[in-house]
């Protein structure tokens, strides 16, 4: 049997370094949010012709389009603006096409209205809350013990907060949108975490039924001990699926495929390493 | 295995198989001078037993971002109509939608009425269509009725032959502005629904003149493009008066007649969300995703196979058996496939993984305690099931959270967290079947246990 809780304290500053990282640049530089969620219009277009940003930003002055983010790449033009109805983004297109003197191809045209999105966002965090909700009473009446599902909901929260922070210093230096498959990703993140938590205070439950009574931090070490080679083996086939999306799969997915494996990551590392100590800091505080 | 349950095992096995057939595969060789072609297709079914249709096709339905394709939402301005016909109106705008959309050639076109903060939406979801701005005109434009007599031809034997909608073509200048009120009415001799038309008083002049000159003739009536009736005229009709008869239903009759009062959509619509997906682009994605997906699932099998060994391979074949499960049940449904819907799916491919390395572990745990393999098994299976039942109950109450089936306002509506719980839950409970029953089952098989 390995003493793990012997280092919590090092879990504990791992944690808190990440965290802390994360959350210094969600406070440094925030989020890039996707229009699902504030509201605009993107458009993607192919020029015929190599034109360069300060063209484009001309026409865009002359025109008086409020632009939010111009930038071009593989020289498609990318426009973030503020929402567009249909006719001003057909008369934009053609005053740059008169004003760039080329031929756009529409490659990529999104509208979303603010209220929408805003609305949108709200009710994704209600049902976060609700499902939330729902798992605090399914444990504690699973675990016979409010402690359980407190320790488990607390390393969810771990979690949440982890894919968050590394996510906005990606969003920092890689350009990714907080979008509709980031909520997604991190909705899989937390389901994945209460998963992977439930199995080891499964055994934790299982030794405290069927022995006589000893502290708990003993049970919990051998229940680490025993589920260790577990979590592993289970967290590598999710991570071998991943890994094959990031390095492989589409571009549309690669931000989605990359945050769930962070999230695969911290909801492994979580459930032995946050949520037991937790589980049993709670546990003695009540004796 | 009694001779009853293996039949029924064939029977099933053989079903899932059918169902997840490749779609339009063309099988084509050469066996002992015989040659093979012919075009492989999943199940299809249309049929009627008792009365009841069935209609069905089992194939996979990818969403918009897979597939590319528009998404529109519209919002209702609903200020001008009264509470208690709100529902109706809405219906009704839906239904205007859909038909417009399917003149368009859209196959399976999603269209949705929503209430939103109070706000009353549709949305649209038109795969395939690139050219959007002709799809926003199409739908945001005025359902407008007309009225249509035959073209005068000196040929009679053309006049004859012609079918009907073709020949009457010619614009009488009568439409739906002249249309004063529609409403539902019963006809007094059938009892069958039918809308009448009072008009306007040049409404009236207008269609008297129409069937002065067209008596014995019919005149058609058309909302849009599509013929609603062509009744004869009888004689001469003067108190600006009409009605359309066909074959309604109450509530068709009643949608017909807001539809035609409204003289468009029965309120104005206003486009507030739109999105267009390429389809070049989605399947280039879906190409590289599905490829991604194939390598990362043949490593996990390889990595079980490695580290359980013959356990392994048993754990790989109740993972096939449940990858053919599930997508039978997505066939059946059937469930939208979204890029949202595919993670969920690989995360509880995950957690079906993780109920087998569950078992393994507790099994090799028993072992190490010097018991037989027969005896740990057993200890095993019911120990790991604790484990199991409560980390995928968990996860069902958080997929039927999002999934939100009642589709309550003040959860998520739209589609992709709704996609991806869905086939979070459905993997689930199918990986709950194939992790635990199936593996068993196999093991028992494999080993020769009892």
């Amino acid at each position: 049997m390995v003493n793990f809780l012997k280092y919590k304290i090092i879990y504990f500053l791992i944690s808190l370094t990440v965290i802390g990282v994360g959350l210094f640049s969600t406070l440094r530089w925030g989020f890039r949010f996707s229009i699902d969620f504030v509201g605009g219009t993107n458009l993607e277009y192919q020029p015929e012709r190599n034109v360069s940003k300060q063209e484009v930003k001309k026409v865009l002055e002359k025109e008086k389009i409020d632009f939010s983010y111009l930038s071009i790449r593989n020289k498609n033009i990318f426009l973030r603006t503020k929402p567009l109805n249909d006719k001003k983004i057909n008369d934009l297109k053609k005053a740059l096409e008169r004003q760039l003197k080329t031929k756009l191809i529409t490659i990529r045209s999104e509208t979303v209205g603010p209220w929408v999105s805003g609305d949108n966002l709200k009710k994704t965090v209600i049902a976060c809350f609700l499902a939330v909700l729902g798992i605090l009473v399914y444990m504690s009446f699973a675990f016979r013990g409010f402690n359980y599902a407190l320790a488990a909901i607390l390393a969810m929260i771990h979690d949440f907060l982890v894919v968050l922070g590394i996510y906005s210093l990606i969003s920092y230096f890689f350009g990714a949108e907080v979008d509709t498959l980031f909520i997604t990703a991190v909705l899989t993140t937390m389901s994945f975490s209460v998963h992977d938590t439930i199995v080891i205070f499964d055994k934790i439950r299982e030794y405290l039924q069927n022995e006589e009574e000893k502290d708990i931090e003993y049970f919990a070490n051998r229940a680490l001990t025993e589920t260790m080679v577990r979590s592993f083996n289970n967290s590598m086939t999710i991570v071998f699926m991943l890994l094959a999306l990031v390095l492989l799969g589409g571009l549309t997915i690669r931000f989605f495929a990359l945050t769930l494996l962070i999230g695969t990551i911290t909801g492994t590392y979580s459930s032995p390493f946050v949520a037991t100590p937790i589980l049993v800091w709670l546990e003695k505080r009540k004796k | 295995m009694r001779p009853l349950k293996l039949f029924f095992l064939i029977l099933i096995s053989l079903l899932i198989i059918w169902i997840n057939l490749p779609e339009n595969l063309r099988i084509n060789f050469k066996i002992l001078n015989q040659k093979v072609d012919f075009i492989i297709n999943p199940l299809k079914i249309d049929t009627e037993i008792f009365g009841w249709k069935i209609k069905k096709e089992f194939k996979t339905h990818l969403g918009l971002d897979l597939k590319g394709g528009s998404h529109l939402v519209f919002e209702a301005d609903t200020s001008k109509i009264k509470s208690e016909d709100l529902e109706d109106a809405l219906n009704s705008a839906r239904d205007i939608i859909e038909k417009r959309v399917n003149f368009f050639g859209v196959s399976e076109p999603q269209i949705q009425t929503l209430k939103s903060s109070g706000k009353y939406l549709i949305s649209v979801d038109l795969a395939g269509i690139t050219d959007v701005s002709s799809a926003i005109k199409l739908i945001g434009q005025t359902a407008q009725l007309s009225f249509k007599e035959e073209m005068p031809t000196k040929d009679q034997k053309e006049a004859t032959e012609t079918p009907i909608f073709l020949r009457l073509n010619k614009d009488t200048g009568l439409t739906g502005k002249h249309v004063k009120k529609a409403s539902l009415t019963f006809d007094p001799q059938t009892g069958k629904p039918q809308v009448a038309l009072s008009f306007t008083e040049d409404g009236g002049k207008i269609f008297a003149k129409i069937t002065e000159r067209n008596v014995g003739k019919p005149v058609a009536i058309y909302l849009d493009q599509f013929l609603l009736s062509a009744p004869v005229v009888q004689q001469k009709i003067e108190e600006g008066n009409a009605v359309i008869t066909g074959n309604f239903t109450i509530d068709e009759a009643k949608k017909l007649a807001i539809a035609i009062n409204s003289g468009a959509l029965p309120m104005p619509m206003k486009l507030i969300e739109q999105k267009n997906i390429g389809p070049t682009l989605g399947e280039e994605e879906v190409r590289k995703s599905v490829y991604a997906g194939v390598v990362g699932l043949s490593l996990v099998i390889l990595f079980m196979i490695l580290y359980y060994k013959k356990l392994g391979a048993i754990a790989a074949l109740a993972l096939l058996i449940y990858g053919a499960l599930s997508l039978a049940i997505f066939r059946s449904i059937p469930v939208v496939l979204t890029l949202p819907g595919v993670a969920g799916f690989i995360l509880s491919i995950g957690m079906a993984v993780d109920s087998n390395i569950l078992i393994f572990e507790r099994i090799k745990e028993e072992l190490r305690e010097g018991k037989s393999f027969e005896v740990a098994f057993n200890l095993g299976f019911g120990r790991a099931i604790d484990a199991i039942k409560d980390a995928n109950i968990t996860t069902l109450i958080v997929s039927f959270i999002l999934f939100n089936p009642l589709n309550w306002e003040f959860l998520p509506q739209f589609g992709m967290v709704r996609g991806f719980a869905l086939t979070l839950g459905i993997g689930v409970a199918t990986s709950l079947f194939t992790g635990v029953i199936i593996t068993k089952r196999l093991i028992k098989f494999f080993y020769k246990l009892k």
